[in-house]
């Protein structure tokens, strides 16, 4: 199987009182929390513990896209894989991704992912995600209702780009651009893998199924939150017809790994407790922009909201988890010792059938020597664990194909 | 809810999708068109019912609201307007008087500015178009979850009135409806700031009314000011004390005065 280090880039120095103080990470996130001078080192942290996770022997390491968000620092994921792209040999660069109906036009995606496809010599898998609603409708104003439609033709017209030979005119629903030609191509051919986050809507599993892409369930509440959408996903793909070759997958989960089980509990209590609590405290008012859920999808959590009202038995949410037993007990970090965290983590892959693992070693306030550590145990002591499930049985058609090792080049020793 | 009979219902095509026309009150009046607000025509309302004691009332649903689909077919502000000049013209309602609110006194406001001549008397209850930094127009779509409806009334009952659910209807269906109609007014308005109104302000030369509630906790009232002064008809500015922006839910009789007397 494949596993790859997913870096969110949070912002590490929200005030204690941050919850109470303040109405939410994202979209209104007061400015004057953002320190620039502690942003220099916390980018450079960030992109250390990238590269350190890339020599240490993970397989990708993964980028992605949010704005206003105190939790994400990449408006520009693809900022942060060009220069990934240079310090890094052998690691796939997943930008994860660039939401589409964003870039105006959409031929920038394209443009942007060749060049780090060429300047990576062909490591680059490109992921397509809507984009949440805070991201895209509010801190972007895009339209809600248009949303979806506009990334389904931004998805059209960049792959296009990719594979027509010659310049061409798209004339689109919402793009029009009479001279296409991107210019650089990407080194994969006819275009690098395309991996599409979702939220769980079976449009998005057919559409994957339709197209040949990955389908991953990025969610930051671990296996067993996550378990019915991966379920429901492999389901469909019976119904359509499809294998259940489990490189279709990808899913993401927190670890935390010590040399033991109490190590680790005492190590990963603060960050774990900082992502959920302060990363993760979100707004109501941001959450739902009209249309931008299809009525289908509505009418689908409408009947099962009146289903559990009816069900005695259904447990009341009270929400996500914030202390770090609950946060444990729940299982959206997994923590322990190596061999503890290798046998749940195969557990979980081979229980939800995922091929393309993504794990988050830093969350939080997690300091870089801490995540060095955190990798280093896991790249050691876990990832020989993992790396032979699924590799005997099924081909992974979803990984980038670079060139030869030997006519790649390296850049020059920076001089210090 | 109703006084008396329930109105007369028909279809009309605007792009080739059926659209309802709801019309009360006696046939050899005069006819008057009402665009509806923001959440559309879920059901008749009290104040159509006291419009409908002396004129025609013709109540047409623009695409997505209660009664119509089609507004995935419509991209932009012009599609919109002829989506809306087709609708007043299967509806029968061309060169009529013509009333809208909020969101469908944005398109009421447009119509008349594009097509001068479609539309006798016009009557803009809070339309949405306009916006002043210093006072903007509230987001009604960052609310918290159960926030939005004490936002359309000073009376929440009267809101939540018009949206209950009628005996008989399934509610997720009713929910599905409602949840269409506000994609339907984000289609237009999104994200809430000016649609370009003010710059086709002038191209409206019929006499206008505009009727605000003094209490419109959604477009500021200060805005009736401002489209006035743009208008190149005569226009008539009405204050409805204590009403919110959905005033004509909020004050039935006030606002009906206030048109009447207008229209003559």
């Amino acid at each position: 199987m494949k596993l790859l280090f997913f870096h969110l880039m949070p912002y590490s120095d929200l005030p204690d009182d941050f919850r109470e103080k303040h109405p939410s990470v994202w979209v209104d996130i007061d400015s004057g929390l953002f320190d620039p001078r502690k942003a220099h080192a916390m980018y450079n942290d960030f992109l250390d513990e990238l590269e350190f996770a890339a020599e240490s022997g993970f397989d990708g390491i993964c980028v992605n896209e949010h704005h206003s968000n105190g939790y994400g620092l990449m408006p520009s994921p693809n900022l942060m894989a060009s220069s990934l792209a240079r310090r890094t040999r052998d690691a796939a660069i997943c930008v994860m991704g660039n939401s589409l109906a964003l870039y105006n036009p959409p031929t920038r995606v394209a443009e942007e992912m060749a060049m780090l496809d060429c300047i990576s010599g062909g490591r680059l898998i490109a992921g397509f995600p809507v984009g949440t609603p805070m991201d895209t409708c509010y801190a972007y104003g895009q339209n809600p209702s248009t949303l979806r439609a506009r990334y389904y033709e931004a998805h059209d017209l960049i792959m296009r780009a990719w594979k027509e030979p010659e310049p061409f005119t798209f004339n689109g629903r919402y793009n029009k651009q009479r001279y296409v030609n991107v210019w650089p191509r990407p080194i994969q051919q006819p275009h690098p893998p395309v991996w599409i986050p979702g939220g769980g809507s079976v449009e998005t599993w057919q559409w994957c199924a339709r197209m040949d892409y990955v389908y991953t369930y990025l969610s930051y509440f671990g296996y067993k939150q996550g378990e019915a959408t991966v379920k429901g996903f492999w389901e469909e793909m019976d119904r359509l017809g499809k294998d259940r070759n489990p490189f279709r997958a990808g899913f993401l989960q927190f670890v935390g790994v010590a040399d033991t089980h109490d190590e680790a509990m005492a190590l990963y209590r603060e960050p774990a407790e900082y992502f959920y609590g302060r990363c993760l405290h979100l707004d109501g008012r941001f959450l739902m922009p009209p249309g931008y859920t299809t009525e289908a999808t509505i009418r689908a959590r409408v009947q099962s909201q009146l289903a559990q009202a009816a069900n005695q038995t259904a447990a009341v949410s009270a929400g996500p988890a914030r202390s770090f037993e609950g946060i444990v007990d729940q299982g959206y970090v997994i923590v322990g010792s190596p061999d503890e965290v290798a046998e749940r983590l195969r557990e979980v892959a081979t229980n939800l059938n995922v091929g393309q693992l993504m794990l988050l070693l830093q969350f939080g306030n997690m300091g870089k020597e801490l995540c060095f550590h955190n990798t280093e145990l896991f790249t050691k002591k876990v990832m020989p664990q993992l790396t032979d499930l699924f590799e005997d049985e099924w081909e992974n058609h979803w990984w980038p194909a670079p060139m030869p090792r030997d006519e790649r080049v390296a850049p020059r020793e920076v001089v210090r | 809810m109703s006084a008396g009979a329930e109105p007369a219902e028909r279809q009309v095509e605007v792009n080739g999708l059926p659209c309802r026309v709801w019309e009360k009150g006696p046939q050899d009046a005069a006819p008057i068109g009402y665009l509806a607000g923001l959440v559309g025509l879920p059901r008749w309302t009290p104040f159509l019912d006291l419009l409908a004691q002396e004129r025609r009332v013709v109540a047409p649903s623009l695409p997505g609201f209660p009664g119509a689909t089609g507004h995935e077919q419509l991209d932009t502000l012009l599609d919109w307007v002829h989506a809306t000049l087709e609708l007043l013209e299967a509806a029968g309602l061309r060169g009529a008087d013509l009333m809208g609110v909020s969101v469908g006194g944005t398109l009421a406001a447009e119509v008349a500015a594009t097509a001068p001549d479609a539309v006798r008397k016009l009557v803009l209850l809070a339309p949405f178009g306009l916006f002043d930094e210093q006072e903007p127009v509230t987001d009604i779509w960052a609310q918290r979850p159960g926030a939005a409806a004490a936002l359309f009334c000073s009376d929440v009952e009267k809101i939540q009135a018009l949206l209950a659910v009628p005996e008989g209807e399934d509610p997720v269906e009713w929910q599905i409806l409602q949840a269409r109609a506000s994609e339907a007014a984000a289609r237009i308005l999104w994200p809430t700031t000016d649609t370009g109104l003010a710059k086709r302000l002038h191209r409206i030369r019929c006499d206008t009314l505009l009727v605000w509630g003094s209490a419109d906790a959604i477009v500021p009232a200060s805005t009736a000011k401002r489209i006035a002064a743009g208008l190149s008809g005569k226009a008539t500015v009405r204050s409805i004390a204590g009403a919110g922006h959905l005033a004509d839910l909020d004050a039935p009789e006030a606002v009906s005065e206030a048109v009447r007397a207008f229209l003559g």
